[in-house]
């Protein structure tokens, strides 16, 4: 997988991810390029599209559009099963995500996303196993930060 | 110290955390970039603080930032910063914000190797997991080679979280800095077998992408993939699988056998769908284009599975009510027809069922398969389908596509599977019907390709373009189908070229040269000019045979009166043959009048058939000597740098098959610039004519285009020509005659059988008939290696002609300028015989002998009561004149201007001498008080013949029209409007009785004659405008119904306005 994106119906980006080194300016044509085409489609229409020379999968779950750039011998089907983990995994993340979610909490999105899929390939296939890091992770962010908290507010006093 | 830290801790209480700023942004959408840019002012002093909580909210906005686009580059340091934290919270936001923001060319990378070293080898299993995290993103080769050992060493942690991030970006390594391949290949090969599944799906998935860059290298594993494919029940790592084995399998042709069995069952056991696709996909379509150029080798696994069993896979896969699989089954369908073209022809009925989907795509991607489905046996039915689609095609571009397709269908590969050229002709004349399509230059061009390769199909043509031609305000009826209107180019040219084969020619002749042709492009025009001509020779042909010479007369009288529409074209081209065939036909009805028999050698004009040039005919032309094709006109630019860039293949043959010729933006900009410089170079260069607009362009579109609303005709009643052919019948008429010739075969091989009794008789009998079976009801001429030599000779002859045909009309043109310089009033004079023989409607020639003299009365928009007269004076007799004189008399309104010192009666010596036949122009102002009235001048002209020495005397009159002081001024429509809102003007109206004429000429006649503009023009009503010298306005508003012209007109001055009106009455009673 080459990157993916995750915009909402009005074309705001809300995740970007890179698997691929690109300068900024690169990225930001391809972006607004893609979010074009992608919105520009009716949602009767399949979810492939050839742009350039890869191809694109995109999905829509609610108001929010997960579109991932995959190689000509990548397998489009599988894409759409790794973006619809994904959104599982957000979802039993945050507990029915929403787009405000992702807004408020996209470095948590990135963190999920990073636990899944590592330089483009899936790294994870287990759901569990990929909440679980996150969990610990969260956990170990939470006691230090408790620590830290409590660290610096006698001082304060 | 203290005070410090608790400063910093107060402050942090009020700095936004990055909820804080994304709620700010939402609700500062006015002001977004406004606010953001203050947020990035706060931002920048947090990360001046030492307080590093403070510093990593600060990045981490900057994060979100960066997401919204904003360049956040001067951070990096900051970010490096938050890295290097000891806490895992801020830790993880540095490197994702790293992830995020780093990329190649960002110089502190450098600075982090030894960071990014102490967190993978951190006690903590998530602090080196988030560095390989983050190192995935942003690797450079620097910190590969710096940090491949380490990475290494991760591969065999404890953890198994560890090992699988470690293996995974292993392979960012390796494409970073190749040299790590072979002392970590070993190790990734162990992982294969690694216990947990998470880490032994990881290494397939490397290896998988490693061998697919380089397969030989990998062969020694399959036995290893092999027992993985057997026993993994994983769907994700299967795919992996199945997807190294095809690109190994072109490799190892041994191991395609072996893979038969499993693959088979995997195809009928699974019910992942995506991994069915992947084996249909990878085993039949890789295999078949394999990395490397071993086909023949890679035959082996697919002959061994049949095709069918993909193809009904596939089959299932279109079936499918999910968009998503219908899409890809059509897109593998596509690449298996490529080898097996019979065994997804069988599913036609699926492929013609897609094509009634919603979805574009898919209709699209059905639409590319039909392409290579076609045969001779189905074709037509094929096309039929599509026709159908096209009737009902909704959105133009689809529509486009669709009419693309079918003449791509249709055309492919010289007309190989079209049997019957009529019905080919009829489906193209019925493409012509559809709406506002932009294709209207490929349908022309596949109807000449036909009608000169097909010499069978000429008669059928002709008749379907004559009735075309017959009907054409069908096609250029809606401004918006203007398109289309490419295909009377061909009609045009066909019955022009073949008319031999036209049943009626005097009616094409007819239709041709109708009044609204003036309407069509340019060059449209210009071929219908030059095919009237070939016309005209075929029609005097057959008429000079019979015993009644005057058809032959009215035929040329109907050229001679229709052709002067065309000499007035703004095309050059138009005018240019125009006025030649004009002359040619005028030629020719004075030897008809005399009786001479002229139809041989007019048609002689076109005789010779063209031929079409063999594609291969430039060979033939020799080189030049001294010419070298191959050396550089301009030495080519230096390579770019960018390949020495490019690292070592040690993947070897980094296939650049997917790599397409990107366009570089420099050279567009480069492009624009030298377009620019050109136009700039014509803009200053006298001699560029700039592109001509096209005739009809010349009064409807000249002062203000964009003002005038173009209103579309809503045409809801399909545009069925009647009398013209409709391609079904075709159908029904083809298979009634493949019926007839299978019947015929059946006998012969009834009889053969007969005659062979004692044979096996086990033939198979008259089953489905086979592709030779068909054979064409038309032969195309394919014309391949020889060119014709008739056909260059030809040519040459068509040339010259041509020229000669062009020198003289130059000769001719010379009075083509007068019709056009003149303008103004008209005035006989004693004794004065009109020269020309075709009298223009308001032509201004007098002539006298031995003087012509014309003139032009032009009013002077600087001063509003001069006017310019110029006189053009032409010795017509055989002696010297000279000493010429002009003299008017003066009357109260008007006065010659003459030069100070001269009495109101002297006369103004015109500043040149005529020699026999030569003529010149002067001019003469006068002064003119009220211009609401037209006036005559009487007026003298003295000259001394020089043989006589004598003064001979001429009088003549100049008519000041009213017209006359009028000036063309463009005007627009919302000006117009206010100007007859103003209540100033004074109305008054005339109807013209009896005007015969179409209404855009009409127009252009008052335009041309009484220097009107156009400011709007809707269906058969107009509105013109003009001004005279001194001011007065003069709106017209023109209607037109049946013969009836009604001119309703306003004006300052009312006695003007009755002037100009029945200047224009007049102008129309003459013609």
């Amino acid at each position: 997988m080459q990157f993916m994106l995750l915009f909402s119906r009005q074309g705001k980006l809300r995740l970007q991810k890179w698997y691929v080194p690109l300068c900024d300016k690169e990225k930001k044509k391809i972006t607004r390029e893609l979010v074009q085409t992608v919105l520009a489609r009716k949602p009767k229409m399949c979810s492939f599209l050839e742009w350039r020379d890869l191809k694109i999968v995109y999905k829509r779950y609610a108001s929010l559009y997960f579109c991932c750039a995959i190689e000509d011998q990548d397998n489009e089907l599988i894409t759409l099963e790794i973006i619809h983990r994904y959104v599982e995994l957000l979802d039993k993340y945050f507990g029915s995500v929403c787009e405000l979610d992702i807004i408020f909490n996209f470095e948590k999105a990135y963190f999920i996303l990073d636990e899944f899929l590592l330089g483009g390939e899936a790294q994870e296939t287990s759901k569990k196993n990929v909440l679980k890091a996150i969990e610990q992770a969260d956990l170990l962010q939470e006691c230090k930060t408790e620590k830290h908290e409590s660290f610096v507010n006698p001082s304060c006093i | 110290m203290a005070l410090k830290i608790v400063k910093g801790s107060i402050d942090r209480m009020f700095d936004k955390n990055l909820q804080d700023l994304v709620r700010g942004i939402r609700n500062h959408k006015e002001d977004e970039a406004k606010y953001i840019s203050t947020c990035i002012d706060e931002i920048k002093q947090e990360l001046k603080q030492d307080n590093i909580a403070v510093k990593a909210n600060a990045v981490c906005k900057l994060t979100y930032l960066q997401m919204l686009g904003y360049d956040v580059s001067w951070a990096a340091f900051n970010i490096v910063e938050v890295m290097s934290s000891s806490k895992f919270t801020y830790k993880r936001i540095g490197y994702l914000a790293a992830s995020q923001c780093f990329h190649e060319s960002t110089d502190v990378i450098m600075l982090t190797t030894n960071q990014i070293r102490k967190d993978l080898s951190s006690p903590n299993q998530y602090d080196t997991g988030v560095a390989l995290t983050g190192l995935s993103c942003f690797v450079t080769p620097d910190l590969a080679r710096d940090l491949a050992n380490d990475i290494m060493t991760l591969m065999s942690h404890t953890k198994p979280y560890i090992r699988k991030k470690a293996v995974l970006i292993m392979y960012k390594v390796f494409l970073k800095y190749p040299e790590s391949l072979r002392p970590a290949f070993p190790r990734l090969k162990e992982k294969l077998e690694d216990p947990d599944p998470g880490v032994q799906s990881a290494a397939v998935n490397v290896i998988c992408e490693l061998a697919r860059r380089n397969p030989k290298n990998y062969l020694s594993l399959a036995p290893l993939f092999f027992k993985l494919m057997t026993s993994s029940t994983n769907n994700w790592v299967l795919i992996k699988i199945i997807k190294l084995f095809g690109a190994l399998t072109p490799l190892e042709p041994r191991l395609g056998k072996k893979l038969i069995e499993p693959l088979t069952n995997l195809i009928h056991s699974t019910s992942a769908m995506s991994l069915l696709y992947e084996c249909v996909n990878t085993v039949y379509i890789d295999v078949n284009t394999p990395p490397l150029p071993s086909l023949s080798l890679s035959l082996c696994l697919y002959l061994s599975l049949p095709p069918q069993l993909c193809v009904q896979k596939l089959r299932i896969l279109i079936e499918d009510s999910d968009q998503n699989l219908k899409y890809l089954g059509l897109l593998a369908m596509s690449k298996i027809l490529k080898t097996h073209p019979k065994s997804v022809q069988s599913h036609k009925d699926l492929i013609l069922q897609c094509l009634d989907d919603k979805d574009e795509s898919i209709r699209l991607r059905a639409l590319d398969l039909l392409y290579g489905m076609v045969s001779k046996k189905n074709l037509m039915e094929i096309v039929k389908k599509l026709m159908l689609h096209v009737d009902k095609a909704e959105g133009t571009t689809y529509r486009d596509e669709l009419l693309t397709k079918i003449i791509d269908i249709c055309s492919q590969s010289n007309y190989q599977y079209i049997t019957n050229f009529e019905w080919y002709i009829s489906i193209l004349v019925e493409l012509t019907r559809l709406e506002g399509t932009r294709h209207g230059h490929l349908i022309a061009s596949q109807m000449l390709d036909v009608a000169i390769r097909v010499k069978a199909i000429r008669g059928f043509a002709v008749a379907q373009m004559a009735t075309l031609l017959d009907n054409a305000h069908l096609l250029t009826g809606n401004m918006q189908r203007m398109g289309i209107c490419e295909v009377l180019y061909a009609a045009a040219w066909i019955c022009g070229e073949f008319s031999e084969h036209l049943e009626n020619p005097m009616q094409t002749l007819e239709a041709m040269l109708r009044p609204k042709v003036a309407t069509l492009p340019g060059h449209i025009q210009a071929v219908y000019v030059q095919n009237a001509a070939k016309l005209f020779a075929t029609v005097l042909k057959s008429q000079e045979g019979n015993t009644d010479s005057t058809a032959a007369q009215e035929t040329s009288q109907l050229m001679i009166d229709r052709l002067p529409l065309f000499v007035q074209s703004a095309n050059l081209e138009v005018q240019e043959r125009a006025s030649c065939i004009l002359q040619l036909v005028k030629y020719i009805q004075k030897l008809q009048q005399k009786d001479v028999e002229v139809a041989e050698e007019v048609s002689a004009l076109f005789a010779g058939e063209l031929n079409p040039v063999a594609p291969k005919a430039q060979k033939k032309v020799p080189v030049p000597e001294g010419l070298d094709l191959d050396s550089w006109i301009n030495e080519p630019p230096s390579e770019s740098e960018s390949e020495d860039e490019q690292p070592k293949a040690i993947f070897a043959k980094e296939e650049p098959k997917h790599s397409r010729p990107r366009r570089e933006e420099v050279d567009e900009k480069e492009l624009a610039k030298r377009r620019e410089a050109r136009k700039q170079e014509q803009a200053n260069n006298p001699f560029y004519i700039k592109a001509s607009p096209s005739s009809q362009k010349v009064y409807q579109e000249a002062p203000g285009v964009e003002h005038i609303p173009v209103v579309q005709i809503d045409l809801s009643v399909p545009l069925k020509v009647p009398g013209l052919p409709m391609s079904d019948q075709y159908v029904k008429l083809e298979e009634e005659r493949r019926q007839k010739e299978r019947a015929e075969k059946k006998k012969k091989e009834k009889k053969k059988r007969k005659e062979k009794r004692s044979g096996r008789g086990k033939k198979h009998d008259s089953g489905p008939e086979s592709e030779e079976d068909i054979t064409p009801a038309h032969q195309v001429d394919i014309v391949t290696e020889e060119m014709p030599e008739k056909s260059s000779k030809h040519k040459k002859k068509k040339q010259k002609k041509e020229k000669e045909e062009k020198e003289k009309k130059k000769k001719k043109k010379h009075h083509h300028h007068h019709h056009h310089s003149d303008g103004g009033g008209e005035e006989a004079v004693q004794n004065g015989t009109v020269e020309e023989e075709e009298p223009l409607p308001v032509s201004v020639f007098f002539c006298f002998l031995p003087l012509t003299k014309v003139y032009d009365i032009q009013g002077n928009l600087q001063d509003g009561s001069q006017v310019v007269v110029s006189v053009i004076f032409e010795n017509k007799c055989d002696s010297f004149l000279k000493s010429m004189e002009f003299n008017v008399l003066d009357s109260l309104n008007s006065k010659l201007q003459r030069p100070e010192g001269s009495g109101p009666h002297d006369g103004l010596t015109v500043p040149f001498q005529l020699p026999p036949g030569v003529s010149n122009e002067a001019r003469f102002v006068f002064t003119v008080q009220s211009i609401i009235m037209p006036q005559k001048l009487k007026g003298t002209l003295t000259f001394i013949v020089k043989d006589s020495s004598t003064h001979e005397k001429l009088d003549f009159k100049l008519h000041f029209t009213c017209t006359s002081y009028l000036i063309t001024t463009p005007c627009y429509s919302d000006a117009f409007a206010k100007l007859l809102e103003s209540g100033d003007l004074k109305c008054s109206s005339v109807r013209l009785e009896g005007v015969n004429m179409p209404f855009h000429h009409l127009l252009a006649r008052i335009c041309f004659h009484h220097h009107f503009s156009v400011v709007e023009r809707i269906d058969s009503c107009a509105s013109m405008y003009s001004r005279s010298i001194q001011g007065h306005h003069v709106c017209l508003l023109v209607k037109v119904s049946a013969q009836t012209v009604s001119i309703d007109a306003k004006c300052d001055e009312p006695t003007l306005l009755g002037n100009v009106l029945d200047e224009i009455k007049q102008t129309f009673s003459q013609c």
